[in-house]
């Protein structure tokens, strides 16, 4: 048998590679000093850094792409913790039901969740607009931040709120003084979460941006109809930073948050 | 107003902001657009409400859409196998190993940190007529001619697989995890080889987490249309495709609603299918 679990650690590191090899050489050919897009490697330069920094175009996408997810995440968040505060800490009838309903957004392919918004929206006279690219985003992240919300909002225990109070405070005390210092892990991760999947969105973003707007994602799309050049690695690796170095950024936050409060 | 009347309000207050945004933006849309799947679409100016089959009759009838919706249908089932057997024995491995687990869940996770666009066009990077693979090739004097390896339906199908397989890993890894491991020793004691022990033990019980990973793989699978595009050939639209095609393009609405709904009803039904036998919770647990 320690053949079989050999085959199988084998099996789980070709698995592994295969994820991870294109992405890093996405990363690898972002320094390339060639003209192409493209092996071989002829040397190590930032020059496709520099370039992207000089694009109009992509510096636009960057700053569409960055007040769209941090809009995304402020409502989305705000949204979804309410309804996670409701759901764990009361007694709802229907809570299931409920759940399911909220969950929804995710639950309908997201090209359809699209096209029913756009035409919906447009009917009633907001045509394809950054506030409809707002309210699309903030309906499809709403389900991840409540998932990750409510998970985290079931393991602060309810005593400490009631400790709080039957040592005097009032429940409006309570609640900012004890409860929310305690949610912050829980509302940062939420947030954290929304941001990141509006930063990456692409499907539902095609079909709700106006004319002339592009973000990142969209951009890159735009950019692939023609070659793969050096500036879409340059941009890639840039993208990978950014959405995979600010989650553990913002773990690293929260475990400093959570030590702070001694819990 | 009494206390418990206030206590019952208050998490109706709570829940009120996301429940009509929910609604407003979510279910009355669907119901618009089954409404408008029945008006026609007018060469000039706004569409025609009433209420009309032409849309329905087009897209129910036409060979071409039904063809497409086929091949949709074939490229998810096998995305969705080939997750699983790649998927299954890493999650095994996961579940099972020693010590690293905790760094092999989070390079498990990152790729969902990682942009889709990004993951599905780096084939471009691996594949391509100047990729890595025919570098290699040409370099060490396999084939004297770069091969074309892009652009097709087997590349359609890596994409989806390179971006689905973490749902799939991830949720057979949760069910993985759940199971005693007391219970393969038992059957081992009992006289089963360690084979006979995960075919008859672990591999049953750990169905809920494959047919969950497998239900995520399949529906978002069917339901894409950007690794076709940046994938695949023009012959390899998927029916998402269409979709897109019929809004974006021809900005024939009506028909794009009729197109989208039927998406939904063949994915839908799936869903329900899976939720009556098994229940959204083990969904839920790999998500959450």
């Amino acid at each position: 048998m320690r053949w079989g679990w050999q085959a199988i650690r084998l099996w789980t590191v070709l698995v592994y590679g295969f994820m991870f090899l294109p992405v890093a050489v996405v990363v690898l050919l972002s320094f390339n000093a060639s003209q192409f897009g493209a092996f071989p490697m002829t040397g190590f330069s930032l020059r496709w850094f520099v370039e992207l920094a000089q694009n109009d175009a992509i510096m636009r996408a960057f700053r569409t792409s960055i007040v769209l997810g941090l809009l995304t995440a402020a409502i989305s968040t705000t949204l979804g913790v309410l309804a996670s505060l409701a759901l764990v800490r009361y007694r709802v009838p229907g809570a299931n039901a409920i759940s399911t309903l909220l969950i929804a957004p995710i639950l309908v392919p997201e090209v359809v969740l699209a096209v029913a918004l756009l035409l919906f929206l447009n009917f009633l006279g907001l045509h394809k607009s950054f506030a409809l690219l707002l309210f699309g985003h903030v309906i499809f992240t709403l389900p991840f931040v409540i998932l990750v919300v409510q998970a985290r909002l079931i393991a602060i225990r309810r005593d400490v709120e009631e400790a709080a109070m039957s040592l005097g405070a009032s429940p409006v005390q309570a609640f900012f003084q004890i409860t929310l210092p305690l949610m912050l892990p829980a509302v940062l991760a939420g947030a954290l979460f929304a941001f990141t999947i509006s930063f990456d969105d692409i499907t539902g973003t095609l079909f709700w941006k106006p004319g002339g707007v592009e973000t990142v994602p969209t951009q890159i799309f735009a950019m692939l109809r023609n070659s793969i050049s050096p500036e879409i690695n340059a941009l890639g690796t840039v993208m990978i930073v950014m959405t995979v170095g600010l989650p553990l950024l913002g773990a690293a936050i929260a475990r400093h948050l959570a030590r702070k409060s001694g819990t | 107003m009494s206390v418990e009347a206030r206590e019952a309000r208050q998490p109706w207050i709570l829940l009120a902001p996301a429940l009509s945004a929910v609604t407003l933006l979510l279910f009355v849309p669907l119901v618009f657009i089954v409404v408008y799947s029945f008006w026609l679409r007018s060469a000039t100016g706004a569409d025609l409400p009433g209420f009309h089959l032409d849309n329905w009759r087009e897209a129910l009838t036409d060979r071409f859409y039904r063809d497409i919706l086929i091949s949709t249908l074939r490229i998810a089932a096998i995305t969705t196998l080939v997750c699983a057997l790649m998927g299954y024995p890493a999650a095994y491995f996961i579940a099972r190993s020693r010590g690293n687990k905790m760094i092999l869940l989070l390079l498990l996770m990152l790729p969902f940190w990682i942009s889709y666009i990004i993951r599905t066009m780096s084939w471009i990077n691996i594949l391509g007529v100047s990729g890595a693979l025919n570098t290699l090739l040409l370099g060490i004097g396999v084939i004297s001619e770069p091969l074309n390896m892009l652009y097709n339906e087997a590349t359609v199908i890596l994409g989806l697989v390179h971006f689905l397989l973490p749902f799939m890993v991830l949720n057979v890894f949760v069910s993985l995890d759940g199971i005693d491991t007391n219970l393969e020793d038992a059957a081992n004691s009992l006289g089963a080889t360690r084979w006979q022990a995960f075919l008859q033990v672990t591999l049953p019980l750990s169905l809920p987490g494959l047919a969950a990973g497998g239900l995520l793989c399949f529906v978002l699978g069917a339901g894409t249309y950007i690794t076709p595009l940046v994938l695949g050939g023009p012959r390899d639209a998927m029916f998402a495709n269409l979709v897109f095609e019929a809004i974006i393009t021809q900005l024939n609405w009506p028909l794009g609603s009729a197109l989208s709904l039927m998406l939904l009803v063949v994915l839908g039904v799936l869903v329900m299918i899976y939720n009556r036998y098994l229940g959204m919770a083990q969904l839920m647990k790999g998500l959450g």
